[in-house]
């Protein structure tokens, strides 16, 4: 299981990347491995405004239903449309392909809240069972 | 065995009617119908010869797993053995020619039977009055919604927000939005209780309510429940109790006297009525006095030895369900508790919780109980420990189907990751819990041995381990000829 180094995280299981004012997100490794076979996605439309820690869409496994949650507050600037056809990748390919919401953030302060690699770790380590070895790796791949 | 569709084994012609002619004319019954309920083109119906519909039924039964077949342990569902006699009671013709549009006088027993099932009900729980009218666990959620609803706006007040727990069951929450309130969810702390400080803090002027499950959803008892009682009622909120887990307290706590002003019982688990396949069921509610002015109309009441249907409550909230609910199902729920009696529901009770301890205490180590202590009806064990072999509840589930068993209830409540929730009820013997601990156990040193024997069951079923992914990604919901050929075509 990973956790890029190069991210930021919420306590949602949710991956942040910060580029300039627009933050892109996704699903974690081990929220995707959690949920199991995602079969749908329902991700907001463009220019939606959304507030930080509310639901902007939401995420369907075989077992269970889950939100999506806003990890800032902004405005969506751009949605993975791939995903409504294959939901899928976000299995495969959480980190990269599976990506699912880009937008433009509002207050810079909200970054703040957001988790460390290692920090995020101790959540995964907290709620799993010992048994799962979290490691804080860099994905070769995601650097390309 | 295949067993085609009444589609596929259709032949024009082969069909069993034995309809006697129209003793009008068809014009003249066709203009008593309404032009826009008249359907225009074919009904397409298969038609099946009487002997080939009668084998595909019997061989859908026998595909088919029921409580007589085995151990049926699905966890929250209450899978007890519904006694024949019950049955019996039920298809008697004097009840099933009953007609719901009979006069009042010509159906003096059936009413009173709903009046004293109501007044068992009110006995049993120390509630002061119920409705019969809701269909299920969930529609009696909805119905006391709207009853908390209509007593606000009597009194003047708009609250619009209701606490669930995050171990509820997923109607909860659905049935506050259901209304156009809002759910908010408050979360379980390290003993897997309410977080009485989160409660707290999310308690306000406009909460209209607090749904908890008693006992919770992991077979726990909820052990601060005065001080739930005194958060919510500080906020002038309802207490509601989600009474699916009543089996567990029969005889035990009643929860009018404990503080509720609102609940429901899923008479299909506590009182032993058919189950699954979507219904008939019945989930009464009841209510405590400041509530009962709400509750649907019309109500069965009790006048000296007569008996009659009461529409005047002009507080109502109306109808909500068409006549007054679905009686044959109540009429079980009404001979289970007679036949019972008090001492036998408090022994129902306590055979459920010595049953599930019993099983828990068995299986833990193979399969742990992450809030381990002694619980109630039913417990919540967890898989996690063999994710490292790539197994997960699910698997778990579908190998003890080739041991025969019927499987837990997995992935829920979400709180507990690869949860196997497990609840055996008070009709099992102790040689049958100790068949499928045997069995549990069994699995766990497969899983060590030989995983991906486990990861591809079950092995030994009519249908072996079907796509729940694709058919959830590409579900197929309407039967056609290309779909049919489709299938064959693989
Ligand atoms: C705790 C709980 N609440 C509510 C319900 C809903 O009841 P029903 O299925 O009758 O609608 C269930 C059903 O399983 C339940 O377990």
């Amino acid at each position: 299981m990973s956790i890029p180094v190069d991210l930021m995280y919420t306590r949602e299981h949710e991956w942040v990347l910060i580029e300039d004012d627009i933050a892109t997100f996704g699903i974690t490794d081990f929220a995707q491995s959690e949920l199991g076979d995602i079969v749908f996605v329902e991700l907001p439309e463009t220019e939606t405004p959304v507030e930080q820690n509310e639901p902007a869409g939401t995420i369907e496994a075989v077992k269970t239903v889950a939100d999506l949650f806003a990890p800032l507050s902004g405005e969506v600037v751009e949605v993975n449309e791939l995903l409504a056809d294959d939901p899928d990748t976000v299995n495969r390919d959480p980190y990269g392909d599976g990506w699912m919401v880009k937008l433009r953030f509002s207050d810079k302060t909200e970054l703040e809240d957001l988790l460390t690699p290692e920090e995020y770790k101790e959540i995964v380590d907290e709620s799993g069972e010992d048994e799962i070895e979290v490691d804080v790796v860099l994905d070769e791949e995601e650097n390309e | 065995m295949p067993n085609p569709l009444l589609f596929e084994i259709a032949k024009k012609g082969r069909g069993s009617r034995h309809l006697p002619d129209l003793d009008s004319s068809e014009s003249e019954v066709l203009a008593s119908i309404p032009e826009r309920y008249r359907r225009d083109g074919e009904i397409g119906l298969p038609e099946v010869a009487e002997l080939d519909l009668a084998r595909h039924i019997e061989r859908l039964s026998r595909r088919n797993f029921y409580i007589e077949q085995d151990f049926y342990p699905l966890g929250s569902c209450t899978m007890k053995y519904n006694p024949k006699l019950h049955e019996r009671i039920a298809s008697n013709p004097l009840i099933t020619g009953l007609h719901p549009g009979l006069p009042d006088e010509t159906v003096q027993g059936a009413l009173r039977l709903l009046v004293e099932l109501e007044e068992c009900l009110c006995g049993i729980t120390g509630m002061n009055a119920f409705t019969l009218q809701p269909a299920a666990g969930a529609h009696g959620e909805f119905t006391a919604m709207r009853i908390i609803e209509a007593y606000y706006k009597k009194k003047g007040e708009r609250r619009t927000k209701v606490i669930t727990t995050d171990s509820a069951h997923g109607t909860n929450p659905a049935s506050v939005r259901r209304i156009g309130w809002e759910p908010v969810e408050v979360r379980s702390n390290k003993r897997g209780e309410v977080d009485l400080a989160e409660l707290a803090a999310l308690c306000d002027g406009n909460t209209a309510a607090f749904m908890l499950t008693l006992p919770n959803t992991l077979g726990l008892f909820e052990s601060q429940l005065p001080g739930i009682m005194e958060i919510v009622h500080g906020a002038g909120a309802q207490m509601y109790l989600d009474g699916a887990n009543l089996n567990a307290l029969l005889g035990l706590v009643r929860p009018g006297d404990v503080g509720f002003d609102v609940m429901h019982s899923n008479v299909h688990k506590t009182f032993s009525t058919p189950h699954g396949g979507g219904g008939p069921g019945a989930g009464p509610v009841g209510v405590r006095e400041h509530l009962a002015p709400f509750l649907p109309r019309p109500r069965a009441v009790r006048e000296g030895d007569h008996y009659r249907w009461d529409n005047d409550y002009p507080d109502s909230i109306g109808r909500i369900h068409a006549q007054f609910g679905n009686f044959a199902v109540l009429l079980r729920a009404y001979a289970y508790i007679r036949h019972h009696g008090a001492d036998g529901l408090r022994e129902v009770q306590r055979h459920a919780i010595l049953n599930a301890n019993y099983l828990r205490k068995r299986i833990e180590k193979a399969f742990p109980v992450p809030y381990e202590r002694v619980g109630m009806h039913e417990f919540v064990s967890s898989a996690a420990i063999y994710r490292e072999q790539g197994v997960r509840a699910g698997d778990v589930g579908k190998r003890l189907l080739d041991y025969g068993f019927y499987a837990p209830t997995i992935a829920f409540p979400l709180i507990v990751r690869e949860a196997l929730m497990i609840e055996p009820t008070e009709t099992e013997s102790k040689e049958t819990l100790d068949r499928f601990a045997d069995a549990m156990n069994a699995v766990a040193d497969e899983i060590r041995r030989d995983p991906e024997m486990v990861k591809s069951a079950p092995h030994t079923t009519v249908v072996k381990r079907v796509n729940e992914s694709l058919a959830s990604r590409k579900p197929v919901l309407k039967w056609s000829d290309a779909a049919s050929t489709n299938e064959k075509a693989k």
